[in-house]
């Protein structure tokens, strides 16, 4: 008996001590503060190699040489890439293609019978997006800096970014008439880490622009005045959640946290992340949400929402998107939006209204300079 | 040697269980249902029951039941009803407070009503349940340590979810009820509050908290160590010369210079185990009420050191002029 027992007693121990053993996961730490002060970036080294594998960027096409027609004067209703020359259309129509579409091709977004029809919905809202790219590119340089984004940074090769978000459920009282229902809430969400934070924080602050600041400046509550309640420190640490989450890091990657709300002993990355909320929202009010009636009921959220972007959608879980490697450099086209040139009229010049009728053709810009060779 | 170290008792003695020494109360609250468990035997005595209920007791439990099936009817409502969502999803369901909008107004149930139908029924058991440990100690002739020691947590529990409450405004700055959303919201009060670990109470509690766990080790490992010279029988020994309580006393005395006595020991027990809550409802009491940001206070008050910087300093870029085009809603 006694035997027994201290059998079945040393078994479990060493079970124990070898699950503890291999459940931990090795790790490595990158201090980035003072020394002594905690501020560590702790990865574990099993997903380090995972993210590198996962983040290998795809080769460049080769260039193509300058000059040429131009897309403009070729094709029918471009409106965003006409001032490129063919050869330089073509090429970016193909960079396009391998990153969003590798599996469908260019029947995904053209008719192919007819590529310059705008029947197919995916068209409508590609055009978007690559306006949106040279958005981010031009304007957003406080996040993306010179790295800049292509379409790759959230496709990967998928038509649908792997991260997009989609408003959340309604606390719908009838539902459960007298009793309280769960809001947004106390479930096991993948968005905060599977706390019980918040879990729509993104509809607060990436399409909203609530203050996501909850801290006060001063020690007393007299000096302070700060009504922010510990409900909204809930809603703002949901979003640092998804962050954290998102960019594989953790606090101490943007926040000194003896104290989360200083600015004056904040890492600068900081406020690179700063820039970095104010564009998603940016770009979800200016871009996502507008192509709402565009979008097909199957591609909308519950709501009938357009699909939106977060952090996650570029980051995909790495610090910087693609560990910092820039494919903008390959694709300088997507650098910036061009003025769009007027198609150059051709001899003889065509009758008034003998233009195609599917797809119209390209406003010209009122101020068109002439055609420019594509960068 | 190996048999000093055990983790069950060793030696059971089997007699019929006894009933209860008579006091002042009348009988009938106390159950007829008594027995021997060799099983509890392993852990502490083998007897179990009768048990004394009475009106307090009773009361305590009824309304101690009303308020966990409120909590528990509601986190179940949150999932629609569904019994495998309940158990998957359990340790993440809530019931919570008011939201803060509500000030200290009673809202409709659906809307954090229920958290405060709730919280009033926990209180009145906790209370009711206080009460008991009191007049029971009195009935046994006992002195009441043990419910003022309760108190000690009961005044923490009160803090927490109705006096600063009260004092804030609003029953929005309550805890829910929950396993994982409480600790969510004790990790987001120390975020909104600047950092609780600069809270000097807070700093205490810890201390009697740690300290609680180390004299607990200290005292029961002296008097398992001393087990087979009948250590265990604390308070006869103390008054004599030669004993096993010397043993432990010289043993003490010798590593760290000065030792309790067996009396003493558990003075020391019963006040680092009593202040730590009492220290802590201070400090959350003072949390918000007196103090807006800890870190900054400790800043004030010279005592969070400050280090050199390790990385660029950047200015806020909410304050630069070019960003008032991000300006936010309150």
């Amino acid at each position: 008996m006694t035997f027994t027992i201290k059998l079945t007693g040393v078994i479990v121990t060493v079970l124990l001590v070898m699950g503890t053993v291999l459940a931990f996961k090795k790790t490595s730490a990158y201090q980035h503060g003072y020394p002594g002060t905690a501020m560590d970036l702790v990865q574990s080294d099993a997903e380090l190699a995972q993210k590198l594998k996962a983040n290998t960027v795809p080769a460049a096409l080769p260039q193509v040489p300058a000059g040429g027609p131009l897309a403009v004067d070729t094709y029918q209703n471009v409106q965003v890439l006409g001032h490129l020359s063919v050869a330089e259309f073509g090429r970016t129509m193909a960079a396009l293609t391998t990153w969003v579409s590798p599996q469908q091709g260019c029947a995904y977004c053209h008719n192919v019978a007819n590529m310059a029809s705008d029947e197919v919905y995916a068209k409508v809202v590609a055009r978007r997006m690559l306006q949106m790219t040279m958005h981010i590119n031009q304007d957003w340089q406080q996040h993306v800096k010179g790295t800049g984004v292509t379409c790759y940074t959230c496709h990967r090769g998928n038509p649908v970014p792997a991260y997009v978000w989609f408003n959340g459920p309604s606390n719908d009282p009838s539902a459960r008439p007298m009793m309280q229902g769960r809001g947004v809430q106390n479930a096991a969400a993948k968005d905060v880490g599977l706390a019980s934070l918040p879990s729509n924080a993104f509809e607060t602050f990436l399409a909203g622009n609530t203050s996501i600041r909850v801290q006060g400046n001063a020690p007393l509550p007299s000096e302070a005045n700060n009504r922010h309640s510990i409900k909204q420190t809930e809603w703002t640490y949901g979003l640092m959640m998804h962050m954290s989450n998102s960019l594989g890091v953790n606090c101490t990657y943007c926040h000194n946290t003896r104290s989360m709300g200083e600015w004056e002993t904040s890492p600068p990355q900081r406020t690179t992340a700063w820039y970095g909320i104010r564009m998603v929202r940016d770009l979800n009010n200016q871009y996502l949400t507008p192509l709402t009636d565009v979008f097909p009921a199957y591609r909308k959220g519950p709501h009938g929402d357009a699909p939106k972007l977060n952090c996650a959608t570029c980051h995909n879980n790495a610090y910087k998107p693609l560990l910092g490697v820039s494919m903008l450099k390959d694709y300088t086209v997507l650098a910036e939006a061009k003025p769009q040139p007027a198609k150059t009229p051709v001899e003889p010049p065509p009758a008034e209204g003998a233009a195609p009728t599917e797809g119209a053709a390209p406003t010209p810009a009122p101020d068109a300079p002439a055609p420019a060779p594509a960068q | 040697m190996a048999q000093y170290w055990n983790i069950f008792t060793q030696l059971q003695v089997a007699s019929p269980p006894h009933d209860n020494p008579a006091t002042d109360d009348p009988i009938p609250y106390r159950t007829k249902f008594k027995t021997l468990s060799k099983l509890i035997g392993w852990f502490g005595n083998a007897q179990l029951g009768p048990i004394y209920l009475g009106p307090l007791g009773i009361a305590s439990i009824a309304t101690g039941l009303i308020a966990f099936e409120v909590i528990g009817l509601n986190m179940w409502a949150s999932v629609g009803w569904s019994v495998k969502e309940f158990i998957r999803q359990l340790p993440w369901l809530a019931l919570e407070p008011p939201a803060p909008s509500n000030g200290l107004k009673f809202p409709p149930l659906a809307e954090g009503g229920w958290w405060l139908v709730a919280g009033f029924f926990l209180t009145v058991s906790i209370l009711l349940w206080w009460l008991r440990t009191y007049r029971r100690a009195k009935a046994l002739g006992m002195g009441t340590h043990l419910a003022w020691a309760f108190a000690a947590a009961i005044w923490l529990y009160l803090v927490l979810g109705f006096f600063r409450p009260l004092l804030m405004g609003s029953w929005g700055e309550a805890v829910p009820f929950g396993i994982f959303p409480h600790l969510d919201w004790t990790a987001a009060l120390s975020i909104r509050y600047g950092n609780l670990f600069y809270n000097p109470f807070h700093a205490l509690s810890i201390v009697f908290l740690y300290g609680s766990t180390l004299l607990f080790a200290m005292h029961g490992a002296t008097v398992l160590a001393l087990s087979h010279l009948g250590g265990e029988r604390e308070i006869g020994q103390i008054v004599d010369r030669g004993t096993a309580a010397e043993r432990g006393g010289l043993f003490w005395r010798w590593t760290m210079g000065f030792n309790a006595t067996f009396e003493s020991i558990h003075r020391w027990a019963w006040w680092f185990a009593v202040l730590c809550p009492l220290t802590g409802g201070i400090g959350i009491l003072l949390t918000g009420t007196a103090v807006d940001n800890w870190y900054l206070w400790a800043v004030k008050h010279d005592f969070a050191p400050q280090y050199p910087a390790a990385y660029q300093i950047l200015p806020d870029p909410a304050k630069l002029p070019e960003n008032a085009r991000f300006e936010v809603q309150p």
